[in-house]
């Protein structure tokens, strides 16, 4: 059967250079969908190099492979589109180390002024809690002036002053003293 | 089966693994020198298909067995269905992550679309 041998000859060159020029496409591929593409090629080429096999030795038995071979194609084509459907701008191109370096030093800056902005934040928010307690203090002292003078009935124990760190611009109780700490009895 | 028969069987079955294999390495150059991704897709579904079938017939033809060629009739099948779905999958991958290049399509009627839900609807379907 000399020239089925011809044909195989031909076939396996053919099939040999379509799936080389897809593996250069493969490495080049500026994304990964070209790479998905070229490699789908490859597979479907072996396919063809299976049933080629098949073909000139008239062995049926490795037809269960053809099988196994497209579901192979199927499931990788079809996992790297979705995994690639998810991929933000730029993400198939490999980068340089300068990219990468640069990339790094604009997030660590992003970083540090959050961290900043949060500060400054905090910062602001305690200035105003110390404001409002000067003034609750400055309204208590009058209040406590005005109270020495006539220093009759003696108050019930103060409460323990939880809440001292919270903003209480004005004292709403009449009744007890101040804080613990600034009591004179 | 007489050997006319048989011999004419081979022929035709020695044309069509040819025809197949012509369509792998033309799928290789299309897919190693066409543009854009577009057409490496085109380029690529030739021999997923077409080119498959060719092989599978040829093959057929040379085994002439009935349950091999049943196996293959299944082969063929599958890849028919399988294929639209992959290149579909990958197609609008390409279109939503930028890799379809705008000046080398005839029309863009996705493009446009697109265009009138977002300005018509809330939905926004760029990140996807």
């Amino acid at each position: 059967m000399s020239p089925f041998d011809v044909v195989v000859v031909v076939g396996g060159v053919l099939l040999t250079l379509g799936a080389g020029f897809a593996i250069v496409r493969a490495e080049k591929g500026p994304s990964i969908l070209d790479r998905t593409v070229a490699l789908d090629i490859v597979v479907t080429t072996m396919i063809a190099g299976v049933a080629l096999y098949a073909a000139y030795f008239r062995r049926a038995d490795v037809v269960p492979l053809l099988v196994v071979l497209s579901l192979v194609g199927f499931v990788g084509s079809v996992t790297v589109a979705r995994f690639a459907a998810v991929e933000p701008e730029g993400e198939g191109r490999v980068r340089t180390r300068e990219e990468v370096a640069a990339e790094e030093a604009e997030k660590r800056r992003l970083e540090q002024q959050e961290e900043e902005a949060r500060r400054r934040r905090r910062r602001a928010v305690e200035d105003e809690v110390r404001v409002a307690e000067d003034e609750r203090r400055a309204v208590e002292d009058e209040r406590r002036a005005a109270e020495d003078e006539t220093r009759a009935a003696e108050d019930d124990a103060p409460v323990a002053p939880s809440s001292r760190d919270t903003i209480e611009t004005e004292p709403d109780d009449e009744h007890h003293g101040g804080p613990a700490d600034e009591e004179t009895r | 089966m007489t050997p006319a028969w048989e011999t004419a069987a081979d022929v035709v079955s020695v044309i069509c693994l040819l025809g197949g294999a012509f369509f792998a390495f033309a799928a290789g150059v299309g897919a190693l020198r066409f543009p854009d991704l577009l057409a490496r897709m085109h380029a690529g579904t030739k021999p997923q298909v077409l080119g498959l079938v060719l092989v599978l017939i040829g093959l057929a033809l040379r085994l002439r067995e009935g349950g091999a060629v049943w196996a293959l009739v299944l082969v063929a099948v599958f890849q028919m269905l399988t294929a639209p779905v992959a290149a579909h999958m990958v197609g609008r991958a390409g279109f939503r992550t930028g890799k379809v290049r705008n000046d080398l399509l005839v029309v863009d009627e996705l493009s446009r679309d697109l265009d009138d839900t977002q300005s018509g609807g809330p939905r926004r379907d760029e990140d996807v």
